[in-house]
């Protein structure tokens, strides 16, 4: 019996440090309290998604857990923070639906086109850029918000842009977009990890001179931490977020856009980014033009 | 298919580095196994103890967990040699235990009476040891250690996910940017890991085929 004591203690322990390491203890992690617009049994014609979606009286989105102020979930916490929760919460608004009859899916870079065409997730909202190879195996309305490629770097580094990282060790995420970008037009060395916080440790001990990937996820880890990290240098690429579909149900799209400009025009779009990414100081930028369905 | 041409030599370039992470780890992991094994069957009471406890920790911890250790806990005391040394020290630990087993059992393996007999016929130790008991157990050892290396091989593709750009890293940049060409990509890259292991079992099987017993 005094083993097994030993052993809670020291599981209690353990537990304690990983809440500790958890809690990133700032405002660009904590819930947002907005109510959005849920509309009253919302009107589809029958057999399409949206149809099925309000009819379950659930939806499954995906979203990121590890970038503050975009998708972040706090361990302990219950729901995702950030811009695209938020967003998530408007488009199942439309829906009829409840934030809480959303159940929030964990994806990450590399299987965000799987979940959307095996079903495992009905939306993916995790800064999920607009490209022309993806929209051939996925759906993908938007642009709900536009941004670029920035640098992370320690504050006391002598980093002012990309220029300066010829030969430098930088990390982004493994499969990402922006590790391709950064290897192609800058030739530096890339050093791929699952996560961007995994990056941002690496940077804070110095195995690694950089991170980089879009700004906005950069300028909320630079806002947990303003003494140690800072973002640096002008956006070297546009990154335009969409939100994914399937490409079984081509008719989401209109659904999705729809919706996204009702939020642009009765100002919930702006409430979401104020309560989010606006934290780090960030002016509310003007609404993106959305591309057309097909 | 044109995803695998258009982009050779990135992929080259990444299986070039898990060439490199995989010899560099397997000579870590062949020095440090054999002292192990060496240790584990000495007449010395402490280095058995030491070679006992050394194996009993690395080998049931896994793989990932000594990575992590090694990636945020040696820099955490100052230790910061770089993602290269870092993950080929984790990697080389962790195999060496396996070498180590797979030596000892060799060793074991020979029947004492083998021995007896050589020093019966007046054989003096040193020439039992090279001329009767390690020969055996050099053969006996082949297959299971040609197994741990190719086990290696494919272990090094989870320095993809910290910080080394070798060919599981290369396979999900192209994922990422080929969304349509998925199956080409998964096929391209599984073929380069076939033909690395293909050789190290060539390798064994050459070396098995040449201290064979011939019966007559």
């Amino acid at each position: 019996m005094k083993i097994s004591t030993r052993f809670a203690a020291l599981g209690a322990a353990a537990l304690l440090t990983l809440a500790a390491c958890g809690d990133a203890g700032d405002d660009t992690t904590e819930a947002a309290d907005n109510d959005y617009e849920v509309v009253d049994s919302p009107e589809f014609d029958a057999g399409t998604r949206m149809a099925e979606i309000a009819e379950a009286g659930k939806v499954k989105i995906g979203v990121k857990f590890d970038q503050p102020g975009i998708g972040f979930k706090a361990a302990g916490s219950d729901e995702p923070t950030g811009f695209d929760p938020e967003m998530g919460k408007i488009l199942a608004g439309q829906l009829g639906l409840e934030p809480k009859d959303i159940e929030w899916v964990e994806t990450i870079s590399d299987n965000r086109e799987p979940f959307l065409q095996n079903g495992t997730v009905d939306f993916v909202l995790a800064s999920y850029s607009i490209t022309d190879e993806r929209r051939q195996v996925v759906g993908q309305a938007g642009p709900y918000y536009l941004t670029g490629q920035q640098l992370l770097v320690a504050a006391d580094s002598d980093i002012k842009g990309p220029e300066d990282l010829k030969g430098q060790k930088v990390c982004s995420v493994t499969g990402s977009t922006p590790i391709k970008t950064i290897e192609e037009k800058y030739d530096v060395t890339p050093a791929g990890f699952d996560t961007y916080s995994e990056c941002v440790e690496q940077l804070k001990n110095g195995s690694v001179d950089a991170v980089t990937t879009d700004g906005s996820i950069l300028l909320g880890y630079a806002a947990q931490d303003p003494d140690a990290l800072k973002v640096v240098g002008e956006p070297f690429s546009e990154e335009r977020y969409g939100i994914g579909y399937s490409k079984d149900s081509p008719e989401l799209c209109t659904f999705i856009n729809d919706s996204l400009t009702k939020a642009f025009e009765d100002g919930s779009w702006e409430d979401a980014f104020d309560a989010t990414l606006g934290k780090s100081g960030n002016e509310v930028p003007e609404a993106p033009k959305l591309d057309a369905c097909a | 298919m044109d995803v695998l041409v258009d982009n050779a030599s990135l992929i080259l370039d990444g299986f070039w580095k898990t060439l490199q992470l995989t010899v560099v780890s397997g000579a870590y992991a062949l020095v440090i196994g054999v002292l192990v094994a060496i240790a584990r069957v000495s007449p010395v009471g402490i280095l058995r103890g030491f070679g006992t406890v050394y194996v009993t920790l690395f080998r049931n911890t896994p793989l990932l967990i000594l990575i992590i250790i090694a990636y945020y806990g040696m820099p955490d005391i100052g230790i910061n040699p770089g993602f290269f040394p870092l993950i080929t020290i984790a990697m080389g630990i962790y195999t060496s235990t396996f070498i180590a087993e797979a030596l000892r059992s060799g060793i074991n393996g020979v029947p004492v009476g083998q021995a007896e007999a050589a020093r019966a016929i007046g054989m003096p130790f040193g020439m039992t040891m090279t001329q009767v008991v390690l020969p055996q157990a050099g053969r006996l050892i082949v297959p299971p250690v040609a197994s741990v290396l190719i086990a290696l091989v494919k272990n090094t593709s989870l320095a993809g996910a910290f910080g080394i750009a070798e060919a599981t890293f290369r396979m999900r940049g192209l994922l990422n940017d080929h969304a349509t060409d998925r199956w080409w990509i998964f096929f391209g890259i599984g073929l380069g890991y076939v033909v690395i292991v293909e050789v190290i079992s060539l390798v064994a099987y050459l070396i098995e085929r040449r201290w064979k017993v011939v019966s007559r």
